[in-house]
């Protein structure tokens, strides 16, 4: 039997407003427990919500962003269930009129080609508490420092058919956001988190199977694990004659599987209603249009910009698009380091992206600033040092050994571009090696490797190679 | 004999220093240790902050910087929240809950310089349309003690009525100031929704909730408003709309003012008692000049149904947040989290609280939604139509605030749909979101009847108009209960 | 309407409302006679009504994004049934 996944994921992206969304406490992360929590927040009897204009503003971005239809009348509704990191009892969320409806991303699959994941809506609604599980002597603690937070939940159709699919829609999403400053992304601190909807059907069969909701995942290699995970496990039921029951999962990155969570679902009323405390949100085209904007450019339209006017190849641009973050340090690299476009694309891609991996540390972060390397691009241009040498320029900066000039002057690692100094050089080696002489002249061209090097280990790197190439060849010829 | 006064002339005696406002604070606390013991209008009385904020106010005067209100004693209603005092919405729930913070309406009074006396009984969480749903035990009628004050503004009612406080504040959700206004022979009023800030006052129905004066009349109600009403940037359903002098149009004549009476408001429900006086005070309005005419307002026998939706809806999700958690009561010693949430609402809540939630719940759970809450949805549309409608022909709606007068202690306790139907007269006002005031017109059988008027959303200043001139050629505004003179 | 015993302990459930067994009766009937009051509605055709969800026909406000609250943990936490370290404290949660 041939099994088909079906994927469809809710993105929760926290948005990057300074207040929350129906309270004026603040947003900012990692504060001593309920010392953001106002009354409110509190849900304190007789308090009322009143909504954030950013909140709004921020969603309208991301629907334009997104092509979607952005709601000239949308309602918040309330959600209601109990639960101790949910103070009133209900959350605000939205319900039959959300914000955004109906828009799409497009990703690029592995083998090249592109897909569309249809979006089918993206609602506000505002985040709960956190429960610790620490003891308190058999007792959980809360903190509402993030109840109220705004989040914008962006839901996708069931487009996805795999989890690598579900990782680059994901990474596509979270790019975006950061694009748009809506959201920090720091998934570390849950900024934009993931809940993914998992069924399998057979091949051909157009009927979608039962589907699981894995809750809460936080990083792109759980998602790809999770959804991998329950897929083979719905399959391995299937196959052995069992049933896929509609259930709410969690993702247990230890064991590196999904279990049951202690079933919500008998409860699962929510008694959705429109909430009475809070009037329509209405938006008109002028507000639409003066959000449209103040819209950056988007990832698409960047990497179209990049290929056309710093003649990437389409792989660098799309590399170099896929956060603002590391577009934005190409592009300053470039303007600084008098515009060899395609030097300071190897050099962002390869080593720089290279050693951010290995310490698994973001582009904002680096040791080594876009002025840094565009300073030392430019001795590279300028001959100052060769490419070679510049990796030892680039290893030095990292660790801290200052900015490129006082690395070359304190290492001495000037490149040598005196003729008569190498012209001594190369002398000295062809008289030390009659050998190879005779070889290269007896028609083995490969021997004129083995003289490049002799003169490299000479210099110690330091010969300028095109110089050491061409007096060699003359030389050895004569 | 400060308590047979009213704001207007307490105000005058104050201006003038012939009484200074602790000893006017100081006289109230003093007919209220003597008279609301069997009264039970109060669940707390505030005696210590009422003579420093008296003492304020005598300051105020003496500076010469006073407001009319300055220096008044009053009460709130104890659903408001004062801050660092018990606020308890007549509930076990809250009984141990001190407010950390002020109301709007209660921040807005203190800065017209008035001065709290206590917080006055309520049917639980406003739930009630007699007062005997309170934690704290029923509010007696000052007219008759065996009867109730109506609700669920019954201790503001009734301490007016006694006068063992010149005014109070109210909240009206289905009838809640009008309908003890009307039982207790005094003044309210329940204005446009929207005209007073909702926060700080704990939420029953929140598309219906609305605050508003009770007072020995028209004009009283009208200085408190100007005090009460204004735009709240922590409110989003608070109108943004400039707030006029309501004393302005008092003295403005009635002549030619169009008088729209509904038939469905005289129908077979009516006592037959209450229907006389209401006829007489038509007749008082036609001597002053106005204009009878018949409408039809063909919805209104669906106003308790569709409120009986919208309303318990709303409460059951308004009441979540007391959960045992973070203020208010909790049960002993809570097995898991499931046995702290039912235990300490099973064990807080009243039974007409309970019954409410229930009902709220049921209506909006999967299955029935569109059968209640959206029926009703449509509905409350139908009946709002019909006051515009209305509107297009009359200035002003008028007819009884209650079917009867106030009925036992106890009579109805046991069949909770009759005593919904007794606020079959005022509810369609809070579905439409309109202003209406129920003013004292005359007594049968011995106890007071309430005529209501309604008006137009906003037209609060000509509500206030027409009342204050049929209390300038009558005196049943003036009437006190024997036992309280 | 009739509610049956089994509903109302349905419904309590969803409201966490614990109720007494000896009261559910009295429930039962009390609710199904709101119920009946209530199903009067369905006289009506409502078909081409837009419902009104609230009195004022008007949009929703927007507050600027300002941060004017300050730490009140002290004040709040004053009233609260249990609390230790600054976190209010329930009875274990189970995921």
């Amino acid at each position: 039997m041939e099994w088909e996944s079906v994927i469809g994921l809710e993105i929760h992206a926290q948005l990057a407003t300074k207040s929350k969304i129906f309270s004026s406490a603040s947003t900012a992360y990692g504060a001593e427990p309920n010392t953001q929590a106002c009354a409110v927040d509190l849900g304190l009897p007789g308090v009322l919500p009143v909504v954030n204009k950013e909140a709004i503003h921020m969603a309208a971005k991301f629907g334009l962003a997104t092509g979607s239809n952005v709601s000239r009348h949308s309602v918040f509704a309330r959600k209601n269930y109990f639960y101790p990191d949910l103070p009133k009892g209900y959350q605000i969320s939205q319900f039959e009129l959300p914000i955004v409806e109906k828009g799409e991303m497009e990703i690029e699959l592995e083998d090249g080609s592109t897909k569309i994941i249809g979006i089918t809506r993206a609602h506000l609604e505002e985040d709960a508490g956190k429960s610790l599980h620490e003891d308190f002597h058999g007792m959980t603690g809360i903190d509402l420092n993030r109840a109220g937070t705004p989040l914008l939940e962006i839901v996708s159709e069931p487009d996805i058919r795999s989890a690598k699919e579900a990782v680059a829609y994901m990474k596509k999403l979270h790019s975006l956001v950061q694009y748009l400053e809506i959201c920090d992304g720091n998934m570390a601190e849950g900024s934009f988190r993931c809940d993914a909807n998992v069924s399998v059907r057979l091949k051909g069969q157009e009927e979608l199977g039962t589907r699981a909701e894995i809750k809460n995942i936080n990083s792109f290699r759980f998602v790809e694990r999770a959804i991998n995970f329950e897929i083979d496990r719905q399959i391995d039921l299937l196959e052995s004659g069992g049933e896929v029951i509609q259930e709410t999962r969690l993702y247990d990155a230890d064991k590196d599987e999904t279990r049951s969570m202690r079933s919500k679902e008998e409860a699962n009323d929510y008694r959705y209603f429109p909430d009475p405390d809070l009037l329509p949100v209405i938006i008109d085209e002028a507000y639409l249009e003066d959000v449209r904007k103040t819209l950056p450019e988007l990832p698409k339209e960047k990497r179209e910009r990049f290929i056309s006017e710093y003649s990437l190849t389409d792989y660098d641009a799309v590399i170099l698009t896929g956060s603002r973050d590391l577009a934005d340090y190409f592009e300053s690299v470039v303007q600084q380091s008098s515009g060899d476009a395609k030097l300071a694309a190897n050099w962002v891609i390869g080593d720089l992206s290279a050693r951010l991996n290995k310490e698994d540390i973001s582009i904002d972060q680096s040791p080594v600033t876009a002025d840094m390397l565009a300073s030392m691009l430019k001795r590279i241009n300028d001959k100052t040092i060769s490419g070679k040498i510049a990796k030892d320029v680039f290893n030095a900066m990292w660790s801290g050994e200052g900015d490129a000039d006082t690395v070359i002057e304190n290492k001495g690692l000037k490149q040598i571009t005196d003729n008569s100094a190498i012209e001594a050089m190369i002398d000295e080696i062809i008289a030390s090696n009659p050998q190879q002489v005779e070889q290269y002249r007896a028609g083995k061209d490969k021997v004129f490797g083995f003289f490049v090097g002799q003169v490299m280990k000479a210099s110690q790197g330091k010969a300028n190679p095109a110089q050491v190439n061409e007096i060699l060849k003359q030389k050895l010829s004569s | 004999m400060f308590h047979t006064k009213t704001l207007a002339e307490l105000s005058q005696l104050l201006t003038s220093g012939e009484v200074s406002s602790v000893e006017l604070t100081q006289a109230f606390l003093q007919r209220i240790k003597q008279l609301d013991t069997d009264l039970n209008s109060f669940i707390t009385v505030t005696e210590d902050q009422a003579l420093a904020q008296a003492q304020a106010a005598d300051d105020t005067i003496k500076a010469g910087t006073a407001g009319l209100l300055t220096g008044i004693p009053f009460a709130h209603k104890d659903i408001f929240c004062t801050r660092d005092i018990k606020t308890s919405c007549g509930s076990k729930m809250l009984d141990n809950f001190i407010s950390p913070y002020d109301a709007t309406v209660v921040e807005k009074m203190s800065q017209a310089g008035m001065v709290m006396l206590g917080k006055t009984n309520m049917d639980e969480f406003a739930m009630g349309s007699s007062n005997e749903t309170s934690y704290y035990g029923p509010v007696k009628n000052p007219w008759n003690t065996q009867s109730v004050p109506g609700g669920s503004s019954g201790g503001s009612a009734a301490s007016v009525a006694a006068r063992l406080t010149p005014a109070a504040t109210g909240t009206d959700t289905g009838g809640s100031i009008r309908q003890p206004a009307s039982l207790c022979g005094i003044t309210g009023l329940k204005p446009t929704y929207g005209r007073v800030s909702r926060y700080g006052m704990i939420a029953f129905a929140s598309s219906l909730d609305q605050a508003g004066p009770m007072a020995q009349s028209a004009e009283d109600c009208a200085l408190l408003l100007n005090a009460m009403a204004g735009f709240d940037r922590r409110d989003s359903t608070s109108i943004k709309k400039d707030v006029p002098d309501y004393t302005a149009d008092l003295n403005k004549d009635l002549n030619g003012l169009k008088i729209g009476l509904p038939k469905e408001y005289f129908d077979t429900g009516l006592d037959a008692g209450v229907a006389e006086v209401i006829d007489q005070a038509i007749q008082q309005y036609k001597d002053m000049g106005a204009e009878i005419i018949e409408i039809s307002l063909p919805n209104t026998h669906l106003a308790v149904p569709v409120y009986y939706v919208v309303a318990p809806a709303e409460c059951s999700s308004n009441l979540s947040r007391f959960d045992g958690v973070r203020f208010g009561y909790r049960c002993e010693d809570p097995r898991d989290l499931e046995d702290l949430y039912k235990r300490s609402r099973g064990e807080a809540f009243g039974a007409e609280v309970k019954r409410r939630i229930m009902v709220g719940t049921y209506a909006l759970s999967a299955g029935y939604y569109d059968a209640y809450y959206l029926k009703a949805q449509q509905l409350r549309r139908m009946i709002s139509d019909d006051f515009t409608k209305a509107f297009e022909t009359v200035d002003v709606i008028m007819g009884p605030s209650s079917p009867g007068t106030a009925f036992k202690i106890g009579e109805k306790t046991s069949d909770p749909v009759s005593m919904y139907l007794s606020d079959i007269y005022t509810i369609a006002v809070n579905l439409a979101g309109l202003p209406g005031i129920s003013i004292p017109a005359g007594f049968s059988n011995n106890m007071p009847v309430g005529l209501q008027i309604i008006a137009n959303s906003f037209e609060e200043s000509r509500l206030l108009n027409v009342a204050h001139q049929y209390q300038q050629t009558t005196e049943w505004h003036r009437q006190i209960p024997d036992a309280f003179i | 309407m009739s509610l049956k015993a089994d509903d109302v302990k349905k419904i309590a459930h969803l409201a966490r409302l614990n109720i007494n067994e000896s009261d559910i009766d009295d429930y039962a009937t009390n609710l199904s006679s709101i119920l009946d009051l209530v199903e009067q509605m369905n006289s009506i055709d409502t078909s081409n009504v837009t419902p009104m969800a609230h009195p004022q026909d008007l949009a929703q406000r927007l507050r600027p994004d300002e941060v004017l609250e300050e730490n009140q943990r002290e004040r709040f936490q004053k009233i609260a049934p249990a609390t230790e370290n600054g976190l209010y404290l329930v009875p274990k949660v189970i995921e």
